[in-house]
């Protein structure tokens, strides 16, 4: 990340034109705080490139748009935030169920409700665990730069058809709105996909009525165990001798970064795990830790902290592998949260945290 | 000359047997569930029949709504998504964008269309979307039960009107085709038929060409409505309901063309 390269482009504004270059052909969708530049973006150049574009009358109009589309072969995309994201699950549970293959970007902005518009971390546990009806998973991406959310919106399209998943691309607001340097991707032909629609019934369906749902819940589980086995990104450092690991995702996963880099300076044994998918949660991460860690420090940007599920989860699961038993005396490593509610936390703000759970003024929260 | 003796023989027969065979679409070749007397069985019916009189059984996605018509997933032997609750319109707004040279229909009864999918079916129509939209009017929600919808009649009797529909507290009826031609301008061909009658079948299966050809000649939005029996939830008996649906129901739904092709004259009633 600390190398400079390419054009400064917009964070929202890098998404929508490498969605164009990874052959994306079809947006529909309706305008929300901070996501609108993407849609605004595609209303012009997706006509440049002989694609169709769509403002639709709600956010449930366009998700179920990206599905007919998505349904014909053709790579398909939405934006949304907040309360649009949440309208939107009817169509993403859909997708799931028709494993059709879509990309949905959520630019977070925080708040219950109509919400707010600032920038935030509050969809996490929306995101991971599906916000719809029933018994589906996405892909989450999360970018932590303008670069890294460009080459993540490619690679959310190859995910989504490789596993015919819908891959959710889980920005920031402060990240869309911000301008850094970035290299856009190659410019790909558009492709149709041999499985979509084409009027003469080449590929057979059958109704809801008929289908066996037992089967096709036993065979998605199995695809979404491949996706977990498989699929997990992440960015990590210092954490084969770290006393604490810090684990932050996106814009905080980097503010975290810097963090960690100055308390080693300091002469601290501090590392981190920076998620890269939300969702497969990155537990083999977690693996390269030091055996004797003294404790992992969430830093998030909601109020209610989500992640330090996510991490509890892991370290239990770890533990477990390894055979500690708590009765015995050796328990997994105690998860501290840190939740800045919104906004992005400053270094300094991070280094308080830290030292608040060495003083033991903190207190684990698992 | 025994081959030409042949020969005469096989076209005397011919000759004689001059009745078309009862041929019926391969679209729609399968069993289907409707109850006995519904309506639906005899409309998918005409609507394959015009495809393939078209030429376009070949080249149709379908967009099928939630209730009765879901029975068509099942049903039809065609490229077909199962939309969700209402949303038909939104999924062939988009279907119709990115395959233009298909023939694309959403499918949807009462409930589906201009209940919850209200907003989807008027912005279909309103941004003059190029699909063909056939609406199954039984004046309730059959699959589950028998509900009120915006199409219950006055009065009418539902599950969740047990007292019979009061107007006052839940809206009057809603005539969709006449919204779409009295503010839609761009709007191809508009129409509403029965399946009531012999008579009337034959009047709805030309709306339902018309419409078609519209889409086709890439005119614009077509709509058409049909009104349909629905003896299980209305406690009838088919025949009954068939009655019923020209006497009780038409009166507040009227027949006919509401919005004509470019080029054509108005249907004289």
């Amino acid at each position: 990340m600390s190398t400079v390269k390419g054009e400064m482009i917009k964070g929202n504004e890098a998404i929508a034109e490498a969605a164009i270059r990874a052959g994306a052909r079809f947006y529909a969708g309706y305008p929300i705080t901070p996501s609108s530049e993407i849609m605004e973006y595609m209303s012009w150049r997706l006509k440049e490139v002989g694609g169709a574009f769509v403002q639709a009358e709600s956010e449930i109009a366009g998700i179920n748009m990206i599905i007919g589309s998505a349904a014909c072969g053709v790579r398909s995309i939405t934006a949304s935030s907040g309360p649009g994201i949440s309208l939107k699950q009817e169509g993403m549970t859909t997708l799931s169920d028709e494993e059709l293959p879509a990309v949905v970007v959520n630019v977070v902005r925080y708040g219950n409700g109509i919400g707010t518009l600032l920038s935030a971390q509050c969809d996490y546990h929306r995101e991971t665990r599906g916000g719809g009806n029933g018994d589906y998973r996405c892909i989450v991406l999360c970018p932590a730069s303008v670069q890294e959310a460009a080459d993540l919106t490619v690679e959310a399209f190859d995910l989504a058809e490789k596993y015919r998943m819908v891959s959710v691309l889980m920005t920031e607001g402060a990240l869309g709105q911000m301008m850094e340097p970035c290299v856009l991707p190659e410019m790909q032909a558009p492709k149709r996909f041999e499985w979509g629609f084409d009027g003469k019934y080449t590929n057979k369906k059958i109704g809801i009525f008929d289908r066996d749902s037992m089967k096709e819940a036993v065979a998605l589980n199995a695809k979404y165990n491949k996706v977990k086995e498989t699929e997990q990104r992440w960015e990590a450092q210092h954490i084969e001798d770290a006393d604490y690991v810090f684990v932050a995702y996106g814009m905080p996963g980097r503010a975290t970064i810097g963090a960690v880099e100055q308390l080693r300076a300091e002469g601290h044994k501090v590392g981190y795990i920076r998620p890269i998918t939300a969702w497969p949660f990155p537990e083999k991460a977690f693996e390269q830790v030091n055996p004797d860690v003294k404790g992992y420090i969430s830093i998030e940007a909601n109020a209610t902290g989500q992640l330090v599920d996510d991490i509890a989860l892991t370290v239990m699961r770890q533990g477990k592998k390894k055979g500690s038993d708590c009765s015995g005396g050796s328990c997994p490593a105690p998860v501290y949260c840190n939740p800045h509610v919104y906004g992005v936390p400053s270094t300094k703000a991070i280094m308080e945290d830290y030292a608040k759970v060495l003083s033991g003024e903190m207190k684990e929260v698992y | 000359m025994a081959a030409n003796a042949n020969t005469n023989t096989n076209t005397s027969v011919k000759t004689k047997v001059n009745i078309k065979p009862r041929k019926v679409p391969a679209l729609i070749d399968r069993p289907m569930s409707f109850c006995p007397g519904c309506g639906h069985g005899i409309i998918i019916r005409l609507i394959a029949e015009c495809l393939e009189e078209l030429g376009q059984d070949d080249n149709v996605i379908f967009g099928i709504g939630v209730g009765c018509s879901s029975l068509l997933g099942g049903g039809l032997e065609t490229d077909r998504l199962h939309c969700s609750h209402g949303r038909a319109g939104a999924v062939c707004t988009a279907i119709k964008r990115v395959n233009p040279d298909n023939v694309v229909i959403s499918y949807q009864g009462d409930g589906d269309a201009y209940s919850i999918g209200i907003g989807e079916t008027t912005s279909a129509a309103y941004r003059n979307e190029r699909f063909t939209t056939f609406v199954v009017n039984n004046t309730n929600y059959g699959m589950t039960g028998g509900q009120m919808s915006n199409t219950t009649m006055p009065g009418q009797k539902t599950t969740t009107s047990p007292d019979g529909r009061d107007c006052t507290t839940t809206g009057m009826p809603l005539r969709f085709p006449e919204l779409v031609a009295s503010q839609f301008d761009a709007a191809a061909y508009v129409a509403r038929g029965s399946v009531s009658t012999p008579a009337n079948i034959n009047k709805t299966k030309t709306y339902i060409k018309k419409a078609l050809e519209a889409q086709l000649s890439g005119e614009g939005y077509s709509v058409v409505e049909i009104l349909s029996s629905c003896p299980t939830n209305w406690g009838m008996t088919a025949p009954d309901a068939m009655k019923h649906l020209d006497q009780a129901v038409t009166p507040h739904f009227p027949l006919g063309e509401f919005k004509t092709r470019a080029n054509e004259q108005r249907e004289v009633k």
